[in-house]
């Protein structure tokens, strides 16, 4: 049985600029175990970014307003004094941010970039030493050990892509959170890079929080899925809940494959979700997504919609009343 | 057969850069008959944006001719040009940055009409604006809207309608879906095929999303380092690719099923090579697995292997 390495409960996140405030994330659970890989799949100002920005305590501390507890190995990461996070960022919990074009310092040598982390996490150590650990680390995402002495623009959007993640796998985290780890990249290196993280995921038991877009990369590389829009998490399942068409899913979940074009399939028109994404200064009462829903009805119009659920396969939507258990709200909001 | 809306003959474009000439486009032909959708694909930097630019006559060519209906753009009087333009309109890839913020969306459809002056008066223009607000989906509210307040799909379709303006007959689409969500990339795929039926319009798509590109294209080209390496039918190019480069490509794009797990393998080693002043022989030959002596020194000729499959690669015998 593995062991609970994240969980995060009832994560409510606000942004508040002047008198706007931004519903971004409204009340999620997720849970994460030992060596698991979570997909978490959604749109554009779903709340993606933001779940992960939580679960390392680094969102914008004078604009945002966060409640709920994140707990990482039982301990409440919202609650951790600075210090005690600092050990916690890079060593533990490491983050994969979206552009490799920008989240490397341009005026820094790789090599002294990804060395930053080693001696902030395992103390200091002699010159050669660090150059050889850089070295060992930079072969193990592909990069040869005698390119650290180059600086950012002299790598390839790729290979820098694959610096980013040598630096948030430095200290071997337990937990990777990958944002959109390559939708920068073209696909045949897009390929070598989930290569290498799958390799890495089997070297180090690493648990992987992956933040896509893309169903496809999804269906490659996760255990199991959570489906996100508006902020909320409205279907959670293994991928093969998640991915095998003739199970219940939440309409929103049926529309995002409706919309994307298959490659095996020929279809003469896509048939794309009707709308627009919801502004997270306006959310609509009741199911985020009844105004684009084509089964809404008047109940799905206000109050909360409850989560229902059979076995690990959990949908929130009104039209799984019969096909699962009601999931107890009661117990979860302390 | 028809005389192609647009053909290109051996189309060069070269950039002079402080390390040496950028081979941006090196020796490109197609034809494109009229009311088909011709798909290019390839990865960031292999040529692409530059290929539907320099066929626009937005870059000058350095080398090859660009025919539009037959006839020669290249070397048009700037007057003729203007009128040629007309016929010949592009859609952006970023909807963002391809609409000026100071203008309103009537504005910004509206200034093409203006430029070429074909309507006398405002109530005209105003007129040919709301009737393509309405062909594109906007709603009449958005008329005085800036393209901040809307959202992506919303400036696309202000991107569409203002290509739309002048009637073209050819338009070069340069990723115009790359940067919506796939629920909104869906609306606009579909509109944009709904208008080439209803206006018979010709399509030069430019992508890098190939899902994408085997719903909309007839024919698709596959490009590598500012070359065609491979062009045939979209089915037949789906079905049985004949260029390493192509197989690959094919092969890296992650499928939505279950079934798929772990399905991704490192298929190509290696990065793309600089298309400044590149070597001799094949471009794909430092990553291909089947490069030959041969390979590294001879370019291989794009030809046509089969009926309507062209192709560029040595290991196809002559």
């Amino acid at each position: 049985m593995s062991e609970e390495l994240l969980k995060i409960k009832g994560l409510n996140v606000r942004y508040v600029v002047g008198k706007e405030v931004s519903e971004a994330v409204n009340g999620i659970d997720i849970v994460i175990n030992q060596g698991e890989t979570l997909g978490l799949v959604g749109e554009t100002g779903a709340g993606k970014t933001t779940t992960a920005l939580s679960i390392m305590n680094m969102l914008p501390q004078y604009v945002s307003r966060v409640q709920g507890e994140i707990f990482y190995k039982g301990k409440d990461v919202l609650k951790m004094k600075e210090h005690e996070l600092r050990k916690l960022r890079g060593k533990q919990i490491s983050m994969v941010f979206q552009d490799p074009m920008t989240s490397l310092n341009p005026v820094y040598r790789v090599g002294e970039q990804i060395g930053e982390v080693l001696t902030l996490h395992e103390g200091k150590m002699s010159k050669g030493e660090l150059r050889k650990r850089v070295g060992e680390i930079l072969e193990l995402v592909g990069i040869p050990a005698s390119r650290q002495d180059e600086y950012p623009h002299q790598f390839s959007g790729g290979m820098k892509q694959r610096v980013i993640i040598a630096i948030a796998i430095a200290c071997r985290p337990e937990l990777l959170i990958a944002d959109e780890p390559t939708t920068a990249l073209d696909v045949t290196i897009q390929a070598q890079v989930l290569d290498m993280m799958q390799d890495l995921r089997n070297t180090l038991n690493s648990s992987i929080l992956m933040i896509t877009h893309d169903l496809g990369i999804v269906a490659s590389f996760c255990d199991n899925v959570a489906i996100m829009y508006a902020g909320e998490i409205v279907e959670y399942g293994t991928l093969d809940e998640i991915f095998d068409r003739t199970e219940k899913h939440h309409p929103y979940t049926e529309g995002l494959f409706n919309a994307i074009p298959n490659l095996n399939v020929k279809t003469d028109r896509l048939n794309p979700i009707q709308g627009m994404t919801p502004d997270p200064r306006d959310l609509p009462a009741g199911c985020k997504f009844h105004p684009r829903c084509p089964h809404a009805c008047d109940a799905c119009k206000s109050g909360q919609v409850p989560v229902y659920r059979r076995g690990t396969h959990q949908i929130k939507c009104l039209l799984a009343e019969e096909w699962g258990e009601k999931e107890c709200e009661g117990e979860e909001q302390v | 057969m028809s005389t192609p809306i647009i053909e290109c003959r051996n189309l060069k474009k070269f950039f002079g850069t402080p390390y040496g000439t950028l081979h941006a486009v090196d020796n490109v032909s197609f034809a494109l008959e009229e009311g088909k959708t011709l798909g290019i694909v390839g990865e960031s930097g292999c040529g692409k944006s530059t290929l539907g630019r320099t066929v626009l006559g937005l870059h000058k060519a350095t080398e090859g001719q660009v025919l539009f209906e037959g006839r020669e753009i290249q070397d048009l009087p700037p007057a003729e040009m203007k009128s040629l333009r007309k016929e010949m309109q592009i859609i952006f890839q970023d909807p963002y940055s391809s609409l000026n913020p100071r203008d309103t969306v009537a504005q910004i459809i509206a200034q093409p009409m203006q430029i070429q002056g074909i309507y006398k008066t405002k109530a005209e223009i105003n007129e040919r604006v709301a009737e393509l607000m309405d062909i594109v989906g906007l709603g009449p509210r958005f008329a005085n809207t800036y393209p901040h307040e809307m959202d992506g799909g919303r400036r696309q379709r202000v991107g569409i309608a203002r290509a739309l303006a002048m009637n073209p007959k050819f338009v070069v689409c340069d990723e115009p879906v790359s940067a919506l969500d796939v629920s909104i990339q869906a609306q606009v795929l579909n509109l944009m095929m709904d208008l080439q039926e209803q206006m018979g319009l010709t399509y030069l798509f430019i992508t890098h999303n190939l899902a994408v590109v085997k719903h909309i294209s007839d024919d698709i080209a596959v490009m590598y380092l500012g070359q065609m390496v491979e062009k045939a039918q979209t089915d037949d190019l789906f079905s049985h690719p004949l260029h390493p480069y192509t197989q690959a490509l094919l092969q890296a794009i992650p499928i939505p099923e279950i079934g798929h797990k772990n399905s991704i393998k490192n298929v190509l080693k290696g990065e793309i090579t600089s298309p400044i002043e590149p070597k001799p022989g094949c471009r794909f030959a430092p990553r291909c697995p089947y490069a030959t002596e041969k390979c590294h020194s001879v370019e291989p000729a794009f030809r046509e292997l089969e009926p309507d499959h062209f192709v560029a690669c040595h290991l196809f015998g002559q």
